[in-house]
């Protein structure tokens, strides 16, 4: 849920209930106020009353309401002693002027008694009240109103705020969502004065660095690592094949001699993949010219062609299209010997290696074992779809991470029961 | 011949110095920065191997000092670092050829020779070994003056021998070379074998004076007959 709708929701109920306790209070205080001044017009009224009937004595003989608004009734003096003036509210047949027929409205009336001339009278007057449920509606419907009315503000304020307030942190988001380690150049930063905004970026530019670090650690130290292990294995090999070479050795010993050599081969091979590897990922080669895949394609299956007659293999090229890529030569032509080099080495007796150059993609496709390889792992380092194999796992870890330097595109498939490796070097 | 070896790691000088002295060249030695000045300074030599990391200061130092005297032919840099920014400085700086540790001792004989060969170049950039000939310019490989037909990779394969003959040859570094660097496929040996039993066919059957030994099935040796 995003932030903007969150916030509403809280601010919507919590303003519902304030409103809805509001308006309660507010109705309740609302008819306090009328009847008090209702009740202030009524004794006002009574005194009026009186000092007329003082003067005009027909008056007292107004026995109901139906001509005006109070009735005089005569009673008895201990009556009238006891009488206390009383309001009450009530109900009374009246017609309004948006009436038909009378009918019942809510009235407050003033009971009260007075003394004229020595003899004692009941008035009773009435004043038309609001009706209660008129106002209960009115002002339930002005409630709704003014909820509506504050809803809306506050989705737009909400909106003005985020938009402005929130600026740095969305922009914050943005960057860091596309920041990649040991990718992306700029850290990811936003101009704020906010203090949160401001720590956050802190705490992130913190972790960042720490990670950074790390990874840069990591790839040095594979690069370091190799480094150091040029020169011993330099050594090994050469004083072994020096050894060899005297001629002192029983054939036994030399053919042990011979295997540790071979063994010691494996890891200077493994230790150059993983200097090749550490210095891709270090980006380490700057050479970039703009360099013809075709061309590349054209050596890399010259270079195979021996071998490939050798196992029975053919190779097939097709050069639908030009394709001219800005990268270092040396590693255009890594990735195209490593993956007609797997083509060629993984493949059958009287197999079929085919390179097809079309629009920006090289396909290089080629009959093998029948069931598919496992297209998630198989770029993956030290990968080995048959553990039996003298290979150092490291051929498509290679193809990837250069792929992935420039960002090329590549994919493995089974199409027509041959295994396809295709590269699109349209930079994404 | 005389070949000064700039290593400042004791045992590889050691064994370089020792591979070398087969070939019957008179070997010095330096292990630092001062001794290889001095000794650059002092003398002259046919090849120098130039380590680029050495105590004292860059090997690539050197190289300054030497183009400067004008005495920076035949020179390989071996270095344990691969890295092309080194690689184009060391070429553009006068070094001959760069190698990349860990090399084999035939790769290393091959590229001294190389060297040294197109130091002692008499106009014409061939081989002669017993009654064969074989011509780097034309590629041409001629037994008793007579054309024999090489395939591309037969004649790299038969150079690399010549470049180190009565020399071991192992299956790995011959592969490196005439198949590249990043193989790492073990079966490359059979076809290497293949290659070879070809290649010896030709050579028998021109009735060439040289031929290919197999040593211990880890490797060959080009010999007179």
């Amino acid at each position: 849920m995003k932030l903007l709708n969150q916030s509403l929701k809280y601010l919507s109920v919590s303003i519902l209930l304030i409103l809805g306790l509001w308006a309660v209070v507010f109705y309740f205080n609302m008819l306090r106020e009328i009847k008090e001044s209702v009740d202030e017009g009524l004794e006002n009224y009574k005194r009026q009353i009186i000092r007329n009937a003082a003067e005009d004595s027909s008056l007292l003989a107004k026995r109901d309401f139906d001509e005006g608004l109070f009735t005089i009734s005569e009673m008895s003096k201990r009556e009238a002693l006891e009488a206390k003036d009383s309001y009450l509210d009530t109900l009374l047949y009246m017609q309004d002027r948006d009436d038909e027929v009378p009918e019942l409205e809510p009235v407050r009336m003033l009971v009260t008694a007075f003394e004229l001339d020595g003899r004692y009278y009941e008035l009773k007057m009435i004043n038309p009240m609001v009706e209660e449920d008129d106002l209960v509606k009115e002002l339930f419907l002005e409630a709704i109103w003014l909820y509506l009315i504050l809803l809306i503000a506050i989705v737009f304020v909400n909106n003005l705020v985020l938009q402005r307030l929130w600026r740095p942190f969305y922009d914050f988001l943005e960057q860091l969502k596309n920041y990649r380690i040991g990718k992306s150049k700029v850290q990811p930063k936003a101009e704020t004065q906010i203090k949160e905004f401001k720590d956050l970026q802190t705490a992130v530019k913190t972790l960042l660095q720490h990670a950074i670090e790390s990874y840069e650690q990591q790839n040095q130290f594979i690069g370091n690592a190799s480094h150091e292990l040029q020169t011993p294995l330099a050594i090994a090999t050469n004083k072994l094949e020096l050894l060899i070479e005297n001629g002192t050795l029983e054939s036994g010993q030399a053919e042990s001699v011979a295997e540790v050599l071979n063994i010691i081969g494996r890891m200077v091979r493994l230790n150059k993949s993983l200097l090749l590897l550490s210095k891709i990922e270090n980006r380490q080669f700057l050479d970039n010219q703009t360099v013809s895949l075709n061309e590349i394609a054209r050596q890399a299956a010259g270079d195979m062609e021996e071998i490939a007659d050798f196992k029975g293999v053919q190779i097939v090229l097709e050069s639908q299209d030009d394709i001219l890529v800005d990268m270092d030569p040396s590693l255009a032509i890594t990735v195209i010997s490593n993956l007609l080099r797997n083509a060629v080495f993984h493949n059958i007796e009287g197999g079929l290696v085919k390179i097809e150059l079309r629009e920006s993609r090289i396909k290089i496709s080629n009959t093998g074992q029948v069931e598919s390889l496992d297209g998630q792992h198989i770029f993956d380092r030290f990968y080995k779809s048959d553990s039996s194999q003298a290979g150092t796992g490291l051929g498509l870890a290679i193809v990837k991470a250069i792929c992935i330097l420039y960002g090329f595109e590549i994919s493995y498939r089974m199409e027509g029961g041959l295994h396809c490796f295709e590269i699109d070097f349209r930079k994404s | 011949m005389k070949v000064l070896i700039v290593e400042d790691e004791i045992e590889l000088q050691k064994t370089l110095a020792d591979s070398l002295r087969r070939e019957h060249f008179v070997i010095e030695t330096a292990g630092d920065f001062e001794s290889a000045s001095e000794k650059l300074a002092l003398y002259d030599y046919d090849c120098v191997l130039l380590d680029i990391m050495l105590p004292g200061g860059s090997g690539l130092r050197l190289l300054d000092e030497l183009k400067e005297t004008g005495k920076s032919g035949n020179l390989i840099i071996i270095s344990a670092k691969d890295s092309l920014d080194d690689k184009l400085k060391g070429l553009e700086l006068g070094a001959d050829d760069y190698l990349t540790k860990p090399f084999h001792i035939a790769e290393l004989n091959a590229r001294v020779k190389a060297v040294l060969r197109r130091k002692t170049l008499n106009g014409r950039n061939a081989i002669e070994f017993s009654n064969i000939l074989l011509d780097l310019g034309e590629r041409q490989f001629l037994v008793d003056g007579k054309d024999v037909a090489l395939n591309r990779k037969e004649f790299d394969v038969l150079n690399y021998f010549l470049l180190n003959k009565n020399r071991l040859v192992t299956k790995n570094a011959l592969a490196e070379h005439v198949w590249g660097d990043h193989i790492d496929q073990a079966d490359n040996f059979d076809f290497i074998y293949y290659q070879i039993k070809n290649l010896r066919k030709k050579l028998q059957s021109a009735g060439a004076g040289i031929e290919i030994e197999a040593i211990y099935g880890i490797g060959y040796k080009l010999v007179e007959k």
